[in-house]
């Protein structure tokens, strides 16, 4: 009898071994001039990945195209959906990559105005996914709502109040809430605290590095500002003119750096 | 501005009088009928046409004014409201033009007419098999006030993803404790797409559901067609805890004692006297034919006189 699995339990034991998302192969071309190139990684269930470079370097290319928010030129992305079963992104049906995108992923945005609905109130954007997803009950989606407003350091009181009354601050925690309320387990981060005064991104990181450690997420964020990378991520790749130059363990990296350019990255960093 | 009873008015003998059946040309009447047909084998799905100038403003429902001109026939009966009212100067205008491009009979009884062209209401009075309802839209797409992006909108509609429009009603309860949407209150059409009843008040709404008539809706600045075929589940969008309610008149109506029907307010003289009467006028005018007399109406007989 108990050697008998059913396919849910297989599919929870597949979830424990594999990892979430695998990129192989992976290029993006604009004509002749290259956005990513040959580009092969690994994100396991619960890590932080921050792909570091400078502007051109092809990280959010890369990240937009891992995202499906931009086709590939050539490479697979395998994403573990939640039954276990693991999907090439690229072949999926547009009505489920898109239910993907607002159930078990998120997408932070470094200008909050490009992730929210400006003109609707906050718990309307706090609310908005899980009513994408069937929820219609008013007054538990205003329970969530006000939630995870706290859980992101946002009163109740401001509930009602659009994002366009919000600072830059708290639009950008706004965003992150809106994202996780369907407990994503893989969130995407395009310089998050990005024009961020640096006494709000501070604020900002320590929230994030909380909630993430807090719901096991998974997250590929996409920075050049390395002092973000060290603070969030477990491992960190670096990329330059579309390819990636290092990779490895964060702490490793970032204190003892292989490739040149990284060096030279590093100790840029470290004249700041 | 020059309303088509302008142009009557100038020129008696005018070249209207030598336009096509209906107006249009007859190339043009296949090619909305064409849309018409798609939109009622997809109901609440939004057909673009090729929306054509008309001799009115676009205000005047130039929209709807196409659909009545492709699907008249000489043997039609035309009624038109605007609100519930068949004496208003946008419904008297396009009955008199339809008049006199179709030669038409019109009239002013739902009972009578075979299709009627209206830009708010619903008529009080039971639609019947065979009779068709045509709706001057003016923003056909429900979706369009929190996603203003085209592209977006139409994969919305073709992959169902409707979350938006509850946003909208989250919106509403949460400003005004409920929702307070009144006009243009969005459906869901057989289960599948979320229809705007153009500007009609959700009193109307349930009149939708399961209507034995054929309803049909042309946006003429937006050039898009929708339909509701005869007997077609119509459902108004809600939440668990804030059901979809009609709005309630605590009274009926002061000249013929109708319940439960759409009240306008009238002012009756200068010292802020008024009432509240049918919005419906032909509803209004059968009921006192028939005898019944409101707290301020007075009998048939005596008004005849
Ligand atoms: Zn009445």
């Amino acid at each position: 009898m108990n050697q008998q699995l059913s396919t849910d339990e297989r599919a929870r034991m597949a979830a424990h071994d594999g990892p979430l998302l695998s990129v192989r192969d992976l290029t993006k071309r604009y004509g002749q001039r290259i956005g990513c190139d040959d580009i092969s990684f690994d994100v396991w269930p619960g890590e932080v990945l921050a792909i570091v470079g400078e502007s051109g370097s092809g990280k959010t290319t890369l990240l937009n195209c891992i995202s499906t928010r931009l086709p590939a030129t050539s490479g697979t992305v395998t994403y573990q959906m939640r039954d276990g079963q693991p999907r090439n992104l690229f072949e999926m049906e547009e009505a489920e990559r898109r239910h993907l995108l607002r159930t078990d992923w998120g997408f932070v945005h470094q200008n909050p105005a490009d992730g929210l609905r400006m003109t609707v109130s906050a718990g309307a954007n706090v609310g908005e996914r899980l009513m994408a997803v069937g929820n219609r009950h008013y007054g538990q989606i205003r329970e969530t709502a006000t939630d995870w407003l706290s859980r992101v350091e946002i009163m109740a009181e401001r509930i009602d109040d659009q994002p366009r009354a919000f600072s830059g601050g708290m639009r950008q925690r706004l965003q992150i809430a809106r994202n996780l309320v369907t407990a994503p387990r893989l969130v995407f981060m395009d310089e998050p605290t990005g024009g961020l005064d640096v006494s709000v991104q501070a604020r900002l990181l320590d929230l994030l590095r909380g909630l993430v450690a807090d719901l096991g997420l998974a997250v590929i964020i996409v920075t050049h500002d390395l002092a973000v990378a060290r603070l969030l991520s477990d491992r960190i790749m670096v990329m330059k003119d579309g390819h990636v130059i290092e990779t490895g363990l964060t702490d490793r990296v970032l204190d003892d750096p292989q490739a040149p350019y990284t060096q030279l990255l590093v100790s840029s960093i470290l004249q700041v | 501005m020059s309303t088509i009873l302008d142009l009557m008015a100038e020129q008696p003998s005018s070249d209207l009088a030598h336009y096509n059946f209906a107006y249009l040309d007859e190339q043009t009447k296949r090619m909305i009928r064409r849309a018409i047909l798609k939109a009622i084998a997809v109901p609440g799905y939004q057909v673009p046409f090729g929306s054509r100038e008309m001799p009115m403003p676009y205000g005047w429902g130039t929209g709807g004014v196409q659909v009545t001109a492709s699907i008249l026939g000489a043997e039609d009966v035309l009624k038109v409201i605007d609100q519930g009212a068949d004496d208003t100067t946008n419904a008297v205008s396009i009955r008199k033009f339809f008049e006199h491009v179709a030669g038409v009979k019109t009239t002013t009884s739902t009972e009578e007419a075979t299709v009627i062209q209206t830009r708010h209401r619903i008529p009080e009075r039971p639609l019947e098999p065979g009779q068709t309802i045509v709706f001057q839209v003016p923003i056909p797409e429900p979706l369009r006030f929190l996603e203003p992006r085209e592209t977006e909108t139409r994969a919305m509609h073709a992959l169902e993803e409707y979350g938006l429009m509850h946003v909208k009603l989250y919106e509403d309860i949460a400003r005004h404790g409920h929702i307070a949407t009144t006009y243009a209150y969005p459906v869901k059409v057989a289960g599948r797409y979320v229809m705007d009843p153009s500007p009609t008040p959700k009193f109307d709404n349930p009149k939708m559901h399961r209507n034995a008539a054929l309803q049909l809706y042309g946006a003429g600045r937006e050039a898009r067609i929708y339909a509701i075929p005869p007997y077609t589940e119509v459902v108004s969008l809600d939440f668990e805890d804030h059901p979809f309610e009609v709005n309630r008149f605590d009274r009926p109506c002061a000249l013929c004692g109708a319940e439960n029907v759409y009240l306008d307010e009238v002012v009756t003289d200068d010292a802020g006297g008024r009432m509240f009467v049918c919005s419906d006028t032909d509803n209004c005018e059968s009921r006192r034919a028939d005898g019944h007399v409101g707290e301020m109406g007075v009998p048939a007989a005596e008004a005849a006189e």
